[in-house]
């Protein structure tokens, strides 16, 4: 018997010419938002297949409440997709009487209406919804069971600043039900604002995972003072550790004040000089070498 | 739960082809236009050349192979005299001559069997014996109208229901409702039960308003056509779903559905009669689905008959469904 609600043992996914998941070990307590991290082809996707029971795992484990996810787990979990079409010539009411009619056991749609602000869209055909629209309807269907455990895949992407911040509070308000959520998501700062724990998957394997904020700790202790390039063309920069993006560079010290001397002793204009600590697009960048967004 | 998942998902179908009106349209026009065009086609008699069923030809007298000799009448062999005077009933042969027994049927209202007879007559020394039948005639748009009705169904049946599975399979809906608890069984069912309903509500309206323009024989039970366009309908969407088990590319499944329902539009006498075609060609088309509905409609039509007359298309047809329907099921997959 576990006391994880959902547990992955050595998780194994191999195609005939990758290995998508390669080993994976999982641990996910009741009410936590987890997040799945990692650039494009590291996984995640697979991963979260194989979870909602999409994708069969080559070899490993996986227990539900203690057992293999079965006809149980189908009622009680709630899906959306990174891409889900729906049926044209369906009003979004419609569409999710349709889902509700699929469970036994239903959350109250009209609060799911309003909570996922479709209230204006009821009568309108899916064709004719917005990329934001479209998310929170999908959203709103994955809740229709009012499940306990709910897997988001990519759930913003392609969505607008302002549409994102919007899920975010949507997001937020069903973390704070008590409902566990496993998200995926190529947007660090999604992650960081929603998610109690992460790991980050490369080629396959978990190379990170724990606590935002935690893992920051663990792999950095200095900050980064960014200038523009220009600003530092006639400048030695041989004894610090750098790191060139775009026309910027980054310059990594845990002594801030040793090297904004030095750089002032050097006649550098520090107008446009930007101090910030560091991120989850850091680490990513530390441990994979590659661009999340990428 | 069943109940309640499959009536949800039937619905939803229902309504999603329903409001697609050009689909619908077309599923509804297409069989008017075909009927209304070859109405026109053949509303006239321009061209026509007189058609004669002769028996025993082998062993004709002299005076009767004088009149097989003459230009312009199509003779043809005839073996089963009983079938043959029924053509003549209905108009489709001008006339039956048995040249052995200098013997003679011909339909009392044919103007065309009336020509004919005095060609044979022609000669002072001829003695033929005249036997006369009576029956309305049955023209071709009669007789084609079974089968564009069946064609109308096979269409509807294959891309309705196989060409919407790849779409659904290829645009994700379907790996979605594999999220849910909803079985294959389920969707599977919902799909056929939508497209039967469809299918069976489309070719009424045909059967019907087609009717009032060019009013067709129908000789036989309603209930017993309905009965046959039904399973017809269920066997050629157990055949959609077979073609649509697995394939996830829309061109490869247009392609796939075209490569069933081309050979069966021209092979399973829809548009002309597989009586007197190559026996290699009437055992493929005695495998397809269509050339059994087709033949059966056509049986209660045209001459009246029972479902027990036509019990061996039934057989086959029914048959197949179980066979498509069983093999479909098992071969599906959702993603």
């Amino acid at each position: 018997m576990t006391s994880a609600l959902l547990e992955i043992q050595n998780l194994v996914k191999h195609y005939p010419s990758v290995k998508a998941v390669n080993g994976i070990d999982i641990s996910l307590k009741q009410g936590i938002c987890f997040g799945l991290l990692g650039p494009n082809g590291a996984g995640k996707t697979t991963t979260i297949e194989i979870l909602e029971g999409i994708v069969e795992a080559t070899s490993g484990e996986i227990l539900y409440k203690g057992e293999a996810p079965g006809e149980r787990f189908r009622k009680e979990a709630g899906i959306m997709f990174q891409s889900t079409a729906l049926q044209d010539y369906i009003t979004v009411r419609e569409t999710l009487q349709m889902f509700a009619n699929f469970y036994p056991a239903n959350a109250d749609i009209n609060d799911l209406i309003r909570r996922c602000n479709l209230t204006e869209y009821l009568q309108q055909d899916n064709r004719e919804l917005s990329g934001g629209q479209r998310q929170r309807l999908l959203l709103a269907i994955a809740l229709v069971n009012n499940p306990d455990i709910i897997f988001l895949d990519e759930p913003t992407t392609g969505l607008d600043p302002q549409a994102r911040r919007n899920f975010w509070d949507l997001i937020n308000d069903i973390k704070a039900e008590g409902k566990t959520i496993v998200l995926t998501t190529h947007y660090m700062d999604e992650a960081y604002s929603l998610c109690d724990e992460i790991a980050i998957m490369d080629h396959g394997k978990i190379i990170a995972q724990g606590t935002p904020k935690d893992l920051l700790k663990a792999n950095f202790d200095d900050v980064i003072l960014q200038l523009p390039e220009a600003e530092l063309e006639n400048f030695d920069l041989s004894s610090f550790s750098v790191h060139k993006k775009d026309s910027h560079i980054d310059i990594m010290t845990d002594d801030v004040n040793r090297v904004i001397a030095v750089l002032i002793e050097n006649n550098v204009s520090l107008s446009q000089l930007q101090i910030r600590s560091r991120t989850l697009d850091d680490l990513f960048l530390e441990l994979t070498g590659k661009e999340l967004r990428a | 739960m069943f109940v309640k998942r499959f009536l949800a998902l039937l619905s939803t179908r229902n309504k999603e082809f329903i409001r697609d009106r050009s689909s619908l349209g077309w599923n509804i026009l297409m069989p008017v236009l075909i009927v209304m065009g070859f109405a026109f086609a053949f509303s006239g008699d321009i061209g026509k050349q007189f058609k004669v069923g002769v028996l025993n030809q082998n062993a004709a007298t002299e005076l009767a192979r004088q009149f097989l000799e003459l230009k312009h009448i199509e003779f043809y062999a005839v073996t089963d005299l009983e079938r043959a005077i029924k053509k003549v009933q209905r108009h489709q042969v001008d006339m039956i001559l048995d040249a052995q027994q200098q013997q003679y049927w011909i339909n009392a209202e044919s103007p065309a069997g009336y020509m004919v007879e005095k060609v044979l007559l022609a000669t002072p020394q001829a003695s033929f014996e005249k036997q006369t039948v009576e029956g309305k005639m049955i023209r071709y748009l009669d007789w084609v109208i079974p089968g564009i009705l069946s064609m109308n169904m096979m269409f509807s049946a294959l891309f309705g229901v196989g060409f919407v599975i790849v779409r659904y399979r290829k645009n994700g809906m379907l790996k979605r409702l594999k999220a849910t608890p909803v079985t294959a069984f389920e969707y599977l069912s919902a799909q056929i039960v939508s497209r039967m309903l469809l299918i069976m509500v489309v070719t009424a309206f045909v059967f019907y308003g087609t009717n009032v323009f060019v009013d067709f024989v129908m000789n036989g039970s309603h209930l017993s056509l309905f009965f046959i366009f039904a399973l017809g309908a269920f066997s050629m969407i157990s055949l959609g779903l077979v073609i649509a088990a697995r394939i996830t590319s829309e061109e490869a499944a247009g392609g796939l559905l075209n490569l069933f329902s081309w050979p069966m539009m021209f092979f399973s006498g829809v548009w002309f009669s597989l009586e007197g075609a190559a026996p290699m060609m009437q055992m493929i088309a005695d495998i397809f689905p269509l050339t059994h509905v087709t033949a059966a409609a056509r049986a209660i039509m045209i001459d009246g008959a029972s479902l027990v007359d036509v019990s061996y298309h039934i057989l086959i047809l029914a048959g197949q469904s179980v066979v498509f329907l069983l093999f479909g099921s098992w071969y599906f997959k959702w993603d």
